[in-house]
């Protein structure tokens, strides 16, 4: 995919212009937090669960190495094969390769977002195989031929009306008078046009929500059985994931689903999970011929003992975007990669380096609100501090904001002199907009208000009303009256 | 939130404060630029909660400007001179949750495990506490008998919120507040949009937000929207301001002392009778 987090601000200014993501966004952010809420509520172990799932994913990181041997070994014995990855570009011909040894035309495809993260749709066309999406949300941003904005609701930023429209389209043998004004019938005629793609389909490709050490299954999820449909019909299924995904056993596994719907939709569990594992045996009804694992890296081993290790937690479950204000101002395609919101902010310098991506960590207020929801406890604001240390770190020490802070912070360890020359500026600030109490402008702080009027300074600082008595302004007069 | 022990709860000389407690203010540089109101008020609580107040002329920032900005180096240097400031004094005690949570969050982390100040900015941390937290959880004695009529909504402010657990102290405090009726904001726990330099260095972004906190706050139909953080309430009256909207805004210490009569935050100066 494309990166664009270069122009984020252009892309966030984009994203707040756009009526029909607004609506989008609004209904989003009231409806997964509240749904998350109740099914948190209704556990009163929630909270003990989120400590577990953080516990085995820190085990399996300090233990990586180990697991991923234990666990190629294991699809090994069970007939399938595991293709290693460094990047993306490996992972793709891996991928092709295995298609082509099929003489594949087309390829089933269930959400994933290494898909995206490799840009597998676009590779695969290039070379004459036709990806089909049969995720609906997926499915509608390929007739869009969008990225994804929101990690388990691709197509959050389409509204109803414009997937009808889209329908009509593309689907050119739609009657005019076909009902497409719900939800049901648009899945009901998305089904109805996957069906015989899901036959006909040489190979299925599929993500990972877990792979299980134990057993050498991928565990998936969804909520439309198209993950079942893409694995089971065609003669190849091939899972593509990044390594981080190991968990050591089934039991380890079934703590982290316990806290993945709920964190994610507020459902106590999604209403499919599958867990996938070889191909066919002998005297099995159905089921590929072939199983391949395809492992992604991409710059996750580096993370490893890292100060941001611990993005490699995640589980993708979306609740730190759900909640997050920033998101549902500007969206996904504002955070210009595969991965929005606040994981996104630190999975994507991560992955793709600072440089071209400095805005996505300093795009927060830091509020906290996605460590809080985390089911996984990743503490973001912490790594997004982090990156901004990394990246105020890499910059020249003579730049704008080195030099800017440099000042502040001299001038705020000289206290005797800060006081004398605050005052002069705050009496300053004081005499011109006390009267009216705010300021519609100000020298050099056109960001503050461009937006609001600046609530005007008392006039004097209180260390030195404190300390020298009050100069008769309200607040010492006030503060007189109160003194016996 | 994992790198310091001790929420308020936990925290070792909580349960037995001194008959007259020895309290330092930090008072914070926006409170000491922007609204001395508020350190009054902060100073005048304190004391009728029967502590000995002391207000060091060497303070000036905490050092949130340089940590958010990732510049550790001058953070650690404005930590160092304000834990020299203030260890000596029993209590340490701030007007603001991202300040008070600066201190007793953050500070350990600035520091190695093998530097001596690591030993000292947890000892700060340890005696450091957000006004609101201090009057409620630590003084625990009912002393709030200000007068002020009026409806109020609480803004949460994030840093509280969510690394100093505030949520019910500022609630109960001002249920003592004679005359005051406190109307709760079903977004009250959302961000405003402040978020330090956030706000001017992504004005759009930080304007939509604070227009959603604007919207739950004039849907209470609250006449004042308090808070514990002057920065946030900076924030949200300069728009309530800019859209003339008339919802007053005010620090909660300024509630508890029933400050009525000076102007709300970005309210013009009243005609003295």
């Amino acid at each position: 995919m494309e990166q664009t987090t270069e122009t984020f601000t252009a892309n966030a200014r984009r994203a707040m212009a756009n009526e029909t993501l607004q609506v989008e966004l609004a209904r989003l952010s009231q409806g997964f937090p509240q749904r998350r809420q109740q099914a948190a509520d209704r556990m009163p172990e929630f909270e003990a669960l989120r400590d577990q799932a953080r516990d085995i994913k820190n085990h399996v990181l300090a233990n990586l190495d180990l697991y991923l041997e234990a666990y190629e070994a294991k699809v090994i014995a069970m007939g399938g094969q595991v293709h290693w990855a460094r990047n993306a570009e490996e992972a793709r011909a891996h991928i092709l390769k295995i298609c082509k040894s099929v003489d594949a035309k087309t390829v089933t495809k269930s959400k994933s977002m290494i898909g995206e993260e490799i840009a597998i749709n676009d590779y695969l066309e290039k070379n004459g195989i036709a990806p089909i999406e049969t995720d609906l949300g997926e499915y509608i941003i390929q007739l869009r031929n969008e990225p994804p904005s929101h990690i388990i609701a691709p197509a959050i930023h389409v509204s109803k009306a414009q997937v009808e429209a889209d329908f009509r389209r593309v689907h050119t043998d739609l009657p005019i008078d076909r009902n497409l004004d719900d939800p049901t019938s648009l899945l009901q005629e998305a089904r109805g046009q996957l069906r015989d793609k899901f036959l006909q389909a040489d190979v299925g490709l599929t993500g990972a929500n877990m792979l299980v050490a134990e057993t050498g299954s991928n565990v998936l999820v969804t909520n439309e059985g198209n993950a079942d449909l893409t694995y089971a019909l065609p003669r190849v299924h091939i899972v593509i994931a990044s390594l981080e995904k190991i968990v050591p056993t089934l039991e380890d596994a079934t703590t982290i689903l316990r806290v993945l719907a709920r964190s994610a939709t507020g459902q106590d569990m999604s209403v499919y999970t599958s867990f996938c594992t070889g191909p066919k045996r002998p005297g099995d009804p159905d089921g590929p011929e072939q199983y391949h694992v395809v492992l992604l890296d991409n710059g996750r081993t580096e993370l490893l003992g890292s100060e941001f290790e611990e993005v490699l937690r995640c589980i993708r479950c979306s609740a730190c975007m759900n909640h997050c204000p920033v998101y549902k101002a500007i969206g996904g395609h504002a955070y210009g990669w595969v991965y929005p919101g606040p994981i996104g902010a630190v999975l994507t310098p991560a992955l793709m380096g600072i440089d071209g991506a400095a805005d996505l960590p300093h795009a927060s207020t830091l509020c906290g609100k996605c460590e809080s929801v985390c089911p996984v406890r990743i503490p973001l604001p912490k790594l997004l501090r982090s990156w901004r240390t990394r990246h105020f770190e890499m910059q020249p020490a003579r730049s704008p904001g080195h030099l800017a802070l440099a000042a502040w912070a001299w001038i705020a360890r000289k206290p005797a002199l800060y006081h004398k020359v605050n005052g002069l500026i705050i009496a300053m600030l004081g005499a011109f907009g006390r009267k009216k109490g705010r300021l519609k402008w100000l020298p050099l702080a056109a960001g503050w208000t461009s937006k609001r009027d600046f609530p005007a300074p008392m006039g004097d600082t209180f260390i030195q009303q404190y300390h020298h008595g009050a100069r008769g302004d309200a607040s010492g007069q006030w503060l007189r009256r109160q003194q016996p | 939130m994992a790198e310091h022990p001790g929420s308020a709860g936990s925290r070792t000389p909580v349960n037995h404060p001194s008959a007259a407690p020895d309290v330092g203010l930090f008072v914070t540089c926006l409170v000491d630029l922007m609204r001395p109101a508020i350190g009054f008020a902060t100073v005048k609580l304190l004391q009728d909660a029967g502590c000995q107040v002391s207000v060091p002329a060497a303070q000036t920032c905490c050092g949130q400007p340089a940590y958010n900005s990732g510049d550790r180096k001058n953070t650690r240097a404005i930590a160092q001179q304000v834990i020299a400031t203030f260890e000596a004094f029993e209590y340490v005690v701030v007007p603001s949750g991202s300040c008070g949570g600066m201190i007793s969050h953050h500070y350990p982390s600035l520091f190695a495990a093998d530097d001596p100040w690591k030993q000292r900015a947890e000892a700060l941390a340890d005696k450091t506490f957000e006004l609101t937290v201090f009057l409620a959880d630590i003084i625990k004695s009912s002393h709030i008998k200000a007068v002020y009529k009026s409806t109020a909504t609480y803004h949460d402010s994030c840093s509280g919120l969510r690394e100093l657990e505030i949520k019910d102290q500022p609630r109960d405090l001002m249920s003592a507040v004679v005359g005051l009726e406190v109307i709760e904001g079903e977004q009250a726990e959302v961000c405003c949009g402040f978020g330090g330099l956030f706000c001017v260095k992504y004005p759009d972004i930080s304007e939509s937000m604070l227009d959603q906190k604007i919207a739950d706050i004039v849907a209470t139909g609250a006449q004042l929207v308090t808070g514990g953080d002057l920065g946030c309430l900076m924030n949200i009256a300069g728009r309530l301001s800019r859209r003339g909207v008339a919802t007053e805004v005010r620090h909660v210490a300024e509630v508890l002392v029933g400050m009525t009569d000076l102007p709300a935050i970005g309210a013009p100066e009243q005609v003295e009778n």
